[in-house]
């Protein structure tokens, strides 16, 4: 048999190889067979995207919207409707059964080589933290009811389970294959986002050298990480309400040569250990979407009352549900809330952000509102701002609500303004 | 952690009930056809770095492996191996095929009432 003309690598559109990913002291150790396995799910998630999706729109046009039009005699008004009638859907069926079982197949594959490692990795972990003030636990804080009830992402134990004094393994877990969701599309340390804030800033606040950062929500930080390497002369602070990705979090911060940055173990909606107007600079990044409604309106209350005079906050998330955006599009971004364990995921997305910013202090003319794709290194993974495939709700693609605040400090903050010398 | 602990550990569930979107049965299956097909890949490229391993140690030559011609007896043992695992893989087809001939046949249960009759 006569062998096939391999394929011109130019051709090639996909993941790349999961050794392209950067490692660090307290990155897990990988067989062949466990990089494979990543590098199959990366594939498979992107085959869905890609191959499998498109069969689904074309089954909503041709089948489950003309039949819904005529079940309630005019157009679906929101993408609940949308979602109930897919539910009933051969090919949104097949598919979804495909997506939630690739998440728990990555989440089996990275779990178990973490955790026949998880003694290991956590005293590389202790070894290098050992003593340093830069983590800063708090065992008495509760873990809150959003993060607990359900394990975002089918992440059994979420970031917060730990099985022994010491435990790393959430984090090393989350950090080592994630790659399996994003296709590599947030870069060798899976900090395309963190690179992407940077850029956005530079190019629009050229003047801003901020001197004390807060990053709020950053289980490792992925996206802390770059702001901290381009402003090297701030105090980055960084929280989060679990113990094990913050351990894990300073140890590869350290490991990868970071050291304006500690780690503080406390919840976003009650900085109390933080001071009115401690922070040039407040960021989230992917975080949003984990909260719940009323934490949403404390996390806002507190990076006003946090923010100095002049400082900037900057929310990355994915895109809201915009009147012009499809409701099939919105029904298939909901999939993560309801079948992926993101359950706040779908209100969020339809939350009025100028308003919520409004209420917690901001004024209208102090919002800033901006587009931005992950920035990775492209010679080696794939550029976000030119991948057509939509992965609704996964891509590295998002967008940025936040505030400039008034160096005049008078806005509508009431008892959280104060002002500042 | 045990490596016991650790396989137990990594298989959890995640918290919050799990959405199905097929019958319980067809998902199950699918889910267990897809870990199978993740494996059959992890396999396929432990085979793709052995060859590459050994075509830059010079043991093994570009194009061999689709050259190799068995010899007969080879081809022949090759052949059986197929047959088996085929036999064992469909074991269920034959079984199903075999119970269709032997119509009217009782349930274990069925015999249990009958051979433990009144004493």
């Amino acid at each position: 048999m006569k062998k096939m003309d391999p394929p011109p690598a130019a051709a090639y559109d996909g993941p790349p190889d999961y050794r392209a990913v950067g490692r660090h002291a307290v990155f897990p150790q990988t067989t062949h067979d466990e990089i494979e396995r990543i590098n199959f799910l990366a594939q498979l998630n992107r085959h869905l995207s890609a191959r499998v999706v498109p069969g689904v729109a074309a089954a909503y046009e041709a089948r489950v919207l003309p039949a819904l039009r005529e079940s309630l005699g005019r157009e679906p008004r929101d993408r609940h409707e949308v979602r109930r009638a897919l539910l009933g859907e051969p090919a949104f069926r097949t598919w979804s059964a495909l997506r939630r079982l690739t998440m728990e197949q990555r989440q089996q594959a990275g779990r178990w080589t973490v955790l026949r490692q998880a003694g290991a990795l956590a005293d590389k972990a202790a070894a290098l933290t050992k003593d340093d003030p830069r983590l800063q636990l708090d065992p008495a804080l509760a873990i809150p009811r959003y993060v607990s009830a359900v394990d975002h992402h089918c992440m059994p134990g979420s970031y917060h389970a730990q099985r022994f004094h010491g435990d790393v393994s959430a984090g090393a877990n989350y950090d080592h294959a994630g790659f399996v969701t994003t296709g590599g599309l947030l870069g060798r340390y899976s900090d395309g986002g963190g690179h992407a804030v940077v850029q956005w800033v530079r190019r629009n606040l050229p003047d801003f050298q901020p001197r004390a950062i807060l990053e709020i929500g950053c289980t490792v930080g992925h996206s802390t990480l770059p702001i901290a390497q381009a402003f090297g002369d701030a105090e980055v602070v960084c929280v989060d309400v679990a113990a094990p990705v913050l351990r894990y979090a300073l140890a590869r911060a350290i490991s990868l040569g970071v050291d304006n940055v500690r780690f503080v173990q406390a919840n976003g909606e009650h900085l109390t250990g933080f001071a009115d107007a401690s922070f040039d600079w407040i960021q989230t990044t992917m975080f949003l979407h984990e909260l719940s409604a009323s934490a949403l309106a404390a996390v806002f209350m507190e990076t006003h009352r946090l923010l100095k005079p002049g400082g900037v906050v900057l929310h990355v998330e994915q895109p809201q549900y915009a009147k012009d955006m499809p409701l099939f599009e919105q029904a298939m971004r909901d999939w993560d809330a309801f079948y992926n364990n993101e359950p706040f995921w779908s209100r969020l997305h339809e939350l009025d952000l100028d308003a919520a910013m409004q209420r917690a202090g901001f004024s209208r003319d102090e919002l800033v509102h901006a587009k931005v794709h992950a920035v990775v290194d492209t010679t080696l993974f794939p550029d976000a701002a030119s991948d057509d495939a939509e992965d609704y709700g996964r891509k590295a693609a998002w967008h940025v609500t936040g505030a400039v605040k008034s160096r005049s400090a008078t806005g509508a903050a009431g008892a959280h303004d104060r002002s500042v010398s | 952690m045990s490596l016991a602990q650790a396989l137990q550990a990594a298989g959890n569930k995640p918290a919050g009930k799990r959405p199905y979107f097929l019958e319980a049965e067809v998902e199950r299956v699918l889910a267990v056809t897809m870990a199978v097909v993740q494996e059959l890949a992890v396999a396929r490229q432990r085979v793709d770095t052995l060859e590459r391993l050994l075509q830059a140690r010079g043991v093994l030559h570009e194009g061999e492996i689709d050259a190799f011609a068995p010899t007969p007896a080879a081809a022949t043992e090759r052949a059986q191996w197929t047959q088996e695992y085929l036999a064992r893989v469909l074991r269920i087809v034959q079984q199903e095929a075999e119970a269709a001939l032997a119509a009217g046949e009782p349930a274990s249960e069925d015999v249990a009432r009958e051979v433990s009759g009144p004493a």
